[in-house]
């Protein structure tokens, strides 16, 4: 186990923002593509 | 016990055969996600040079690798359309290009993120960024060409036109560290060499590529599936395929 507390993993040895920055917009991304998808194919599908 | 590929060549046959992978995709797309987030971040050591920043590695370089690799990918399928004239082969590469130019654009966006702190600047005009950059103008250009020409099976041939020329910008990307001098680091993992990392670290990296390859395969067949009903909505097949819905 590399870190101490929670704080210590969020921090990332001072690196936090740039890390978790892009580990977020990278969840972000993917969460909205599979969003856009599933509306296209839902619309597609009614009628 | 053989089975007839060909088959499932038409899109009758393979929008219900996409459908049925594509959850299969995305359970392993997570599984390898929460392993490698595991190894990624409780398992691999700080980096001696980088500490922790050096963490971002774990999807900057699975994207990167996607992005390069779909490009491939989509270019095959739009080749083999224009050459023998197969619908589900555009349809393909047509549905590969949204997610490849997603992860390009993460690959180029983690890589800003890494740069900052690592050599101080967001951007340079160096030969990997660039061509990185001209991979993400090619499927964009792809995309919109595609988008504004009506008739959909011209609109597949003068896309694969795009696709098949910009195929040479792979090999200038993944070759751009040794050709050019660059602030780019150079490749840590060959097919000639032993890996310059830690174990723990390459296989972190490793499992997140897969994730994101098996991610890529289910939002591709999902999408395919959409482009699918989109084309053939006067068809037959897809008349019946709505009455039978509730």
């Amino acid at each position: 186990m590399t870190w101490g507390s929670v704080s210590a993993f969020l921090a990332m040895g001072g690196y936090g923002g740039y890390v978790w920055g892009s580990y977020g917009v990278t969840t972000l991304c993917i969460v909205l593509e599979i969003a856009a998808l599933i509306v296209r194919q839902r619309k597609l599908l009614r009628k | 016990m053989s089975i007839n590929w060909f088959k499932y060549s038409s899109p009758p046959s393979f929008y219900p055969l996409a459908g049925k992978l594509t959850p299969f995709f995305f359970v392993a797309a997570a599984l390898f996600t929460v392993t490698g987030f595991y190894i990624s971040f409780f398992v691999a050591p700080t980096d001696f040079q980088q500490g922790e920043a050096y963490r971002l590695i774990f999807i900057h370089v699975p994207a990167a690798w996607m992005s390069m690799f779909l490009y491939v990918v989509m270019a095959f399928w739009a080749g083999v359309g224009l050459a023998f004239n197969t619908r589900l082969s555009s349809m393909m590469a047509s549905a590969l290009a949204p997610t490849g130019a997603l992860m390009t654009f993460i690959a180029l966006l983690t890589g800003s993120l890494w740069g900052k702190p690592m050599w101080g600047t967001w951007w340079v005009w160096d030969a990997r960024l660039t061509s990185e950059l001209i991979l993400l103008f090619l499927y964009l250009g792809f995309m919109s060409l595609q988008a504004a020409i009506d008739d959909p099976r011209r609109a597949d041939k003068a896309g694969a036109v795009i696709a098949l020329v910009g195929v040479v910008n792979v090999p200038i990307i993944y070759f751009s560290v040794k050709w050019w001098n660059t602030l780019h680091q150079g490749a840590s993992v060959s097919l000639t060499r032993s890996p310059s990392m830690a174990a723990t670290m390459l296989t972190g990296m490793l499992i997140m590529a897969l994730a994101f390859w098996m991610y890529s395969f289910a939002v591709t067949l999902m999408r395919v599936r959409c482009i699918i009903l989109e084309r053939e909505r006067n068809t037959d097949w897809v008349k019946q395929l709505m009455e039978q819905r509730p």
